[in-house]
């Protein structure tokens, strides 16, 4: 789960990581009072859960209140498109204002779980401000790197040696060093997946401060987060998506026109594959899981069934956990109580199939039945043609 | 011989009192694995349909012999339900709980290398099978046939997408294993691809891979070094778009990292038959085998 910068800063502020002072404006007044309060300047800030926001005139420098007020209003509402939204962009609904710096260096920081060494990983360069990814590519040796043992925990002689890599010194260099400190222990306590601190600023007046800041939790550990949990802005998150997620269904939205339902990540990764190396385009992805119910599997139908461009839907379950049986109820009952006016290719196989596919075959409505993997998919794509 | 389970395995199932739990410690003795009990603190002396139930892994060890566990305990307290299984020294550790908090596994990724006569599965994976002698995991039993075809993969339902095809062709399994779809979890492809080489059973090798991370990489280098049986493969998400989470939390493609077509690109180039469709995987290993 991500959350936005101003609601990162607040937990940075919680464990002693120097942030600016800077705070959500609820009206124009608001921004402006803000702004004074800063000494007359500040830098306006559109809170949206994608990052390039800079460039795509999401982030402003006021220079006195009433450019504050001026610049509230015309964020506020404004639809923000950035190399990470897409081309549809993404409402602001809140802006924040920030307490604007004298920067001195930008630098970069991260901290994320590295799958290939199975540990918190710390990732330190003098090259902030920046696409870091380009940065890493291009001059992969100008990126720091540090591994965390769990057991230790980020050790000091590590944070000295990240802090002396982004050529600090002196009373910089020791704030520093309990900058990552303490940035570590937060990203340990709140089981974080991934805080990214781009720029990490040194000032003019010796600080070290995370000007922005990126963080993202691990969902599978929010269940012991309720405080991080609260944080979420469901106005971040595609509609569906919202939907699939009550009924504990793993929906994303693609831009294909037939709609897939399948039981486990992989299979339905390789159905979309499946569907168009047979020249068809996957409307969505659709996990239902490994115990979905008659009635998640009903919901499942219905949130494809939402998206008017799909034009076919292809069920594909190989039984496990799942039973074949419960799938084709489910079907049913979604084709009665919703009504399907779309060609359905439903593909059973595995656990109570003959019982799935009997309780199909008696169920009169017009469901076309594949026999494994290709004909379905076969199937699928010619009923859209 | 076999990889990993077999006749002489004794298992025994942590969280034996809850729905799943039962559900399939009665699903792998009906297979023919001997299930010797299960493990819920607090409900130890009772018996639940014919299995005795213990207190604590060291106790249940103790008393049945068990060499295997297979792991149902909620997410929260999975990570020390592997912790208390590896403390008592079960050889065979099976982690079925899915969404444990990746944090949690990290640290016990950091213990595994004190415990090296321990082999942990998982977690969120479908377990272990040697068609005809014994199963550790939820896996339908149904859909397998004894041979001697090696079976490796993330994912669960794409592994018996896998099986179905090889077992309609008459292509029997010598063992598979679901490593599961976490990023830090106890059993690398790599792992898996060196029991089915030293394997004398296997002669074929299924290796089912996904986009992200850069296992399948390693894996394919260490085929190109070390394995002399034919390998087919399959790359789940070549069609999956970029930056987007695909449900498991392994899947995820970030910066051009861990592509499908990269993928592709390295298994190939280490002798490996990859398929570009799923449903060629059966006929794929037919064709290798054949030559």
């Amino acid at each position: 789960m991500n959350i936005h910068e101003y609601q990162a800063k607040e937990i940075l502020r919680l464990y002693h990581v120097a942030t600016p002072d800077g705070r959500v404006a609820q009206d124009a007044e608001d921004a402006r009072q803000i702004a004074k309060g800063f000494g007359g300047q500040a830098v306006v800030k559109a809170q949206i859960h994608a990052g390039g926001r800079g460039k795509g005139g999401g982030v402003k420098f006021a220079k006195d209140p009433d450019m504050a007020a001026e610049l509230f209003k015309q964020m506020l509402g404004m639809n923000l498109v950035t190399k990470q939204t897409g081309p549809e962009g993404r409402k602001v609904q809140t802006v924040f204002l920030s307490d604007p710096q004298d920067i001195a260096r930008e630098l970069y920081l991260s901290l994320l779980v590295d799958r290939g060494s199975s540990r918190v990983t710390v990732l330190a360069s003098t090259e902030g401000g920046v696409e870091i990814e380009e940065v890493a590519e291009a001059t992969p040796e100008k990126i720091f790197r540090v591994t965390v043992d769990p057991a230790l925990g980020l050790t000091g002689f590590q944070a000295r040696q990240v802090c002396f890599s982004l050529g600090l010194e002196g009373d910089a260099f020791k704030k520093g060093v309990g900058f990552l400190l303490n940035l570590y222990k937060l990203f340990v306590e709140k089981d974080c997946a991934m805080v990214e601190i781009n720029p990490l600023i040194l000032t003019e007046q010796g600080d070290v401060v995370a000007l922005d800041c990126k963080m993202a939790f691990d969902d599978n550990a929010l269940v012991r987060h309720p405080d991080v949990l609260a944080l979420r802005d469901l106005n971040e998150e595609a509609l569906e998506e919202i939907e699939a997620s009550k009924f504990n269904l793993n929906f994303i939205k693609l831009d294909g026109n037939i709609g897939c339902m399948v039981n486990g990540a992989g299979l339905a990764m390789a159905t979309m594959d499946i569907i168009k190396y047979h020249g068809g385009d996957p409307a969505n992805f659709l996990d239902v899981g490994g115990g979905a119910s008659e009635e998640a599997v009903k919901n499942a139908f219905r949130i494809i069934l939402q998206d008017p461009s799909v034009k076919a839907v292809l069920v594909n379950i190989f039984g496990g956990i799942m039973r074949c049986d419960i799938v084709a109820a489910g079907v049913v009952k979604a084709a009665k109580e919703i009504g399907i006016k779309v060609p359905v290719v439903v593909r059973l196989e595995g656990t109570n199939v003959e019982e799935g596919k009997r309780i199909l075959a008696e169920s009169g409505l017009n469901l076309q039945v594949a026999e494994g993997i290709r004909d379905a998919a076969e199937k699928a794509v010619a009923s859209v043609r | 011989m076999s990889v990993l389970v077999g006749n002489d395995t004794k298992l025994i199932v942590q969280g034996i009192t809850g729905r799943e739990g039962l559900y399939h410690a009665k699903g792998c003795r009906d297979y023919g694995t001997k299930v010797v009990g299960g493990v819920t603190p607090g409900k130890g002396g009772t018996d639940i349909e014919g299995f005795p139930v213990f207190n604590t892994v060291k106790e249940a060890r103790a008393k049945t012999g068990a060499n295997a566990t297979m792991i149902f305990v909620p997410p929260i307290a999975a990570a020390d339900a592997i912790l208390e299984a590896l403390d008592a020294g079960i050889e065979l550790i099976v982690c079925i709980t899915e969404g444990i908090p990746v944090l949690d596994m990290v640290k016990v990724k950091r213990v595994l290398p004190d415990y090296p006569q321990c082999r942990l599965i998982g977690p969120n994976c479908p377990g272990v099978i040697t068609p005809g002698k014994a199963k550790i995991g939820i896996m339908p039993g149904r859909i397998h046939l004894p041979g001697h075809v090696g079976v490796v993969s993330r994912s669960g339902t794409l592994t018996y997408e896998a099986v179905g095809q090889l077992t309609a062709l008459g292509i029997g399994q010598s063992t598979c294993i679901g490593i599961g779809g976490d990023p830090v979890n106890g059993t690398s492809h790599i792992d898996a691809l060196k029991f089915f080489q030293d394997d004398p059973d296997t002669h074929a090798i299924v290796m089912i891979g996904e986009i992200g991370g850069s296992a399948e990489e390693e894996a394919a280098a260490f085929v190109k070094a070390y394995v002399t049986k034919p390998v087919v493969s399959f790359i789940a998400g070549q069609t999956a778009p970029a930056g987007r989470r695909m449900g498991h939390a392994g899947a995820i493609i970030s910066g051009g990292k861990g592509t499908a077509s990269e993928k592709m690109e390295a298994l190939q180039a280490a002798g490996i038959t990859v398929v570009q469709s799923p449903a060629d995987m059966g006929k794929a290993v037919a064709e290798r085998m054949r030559k």
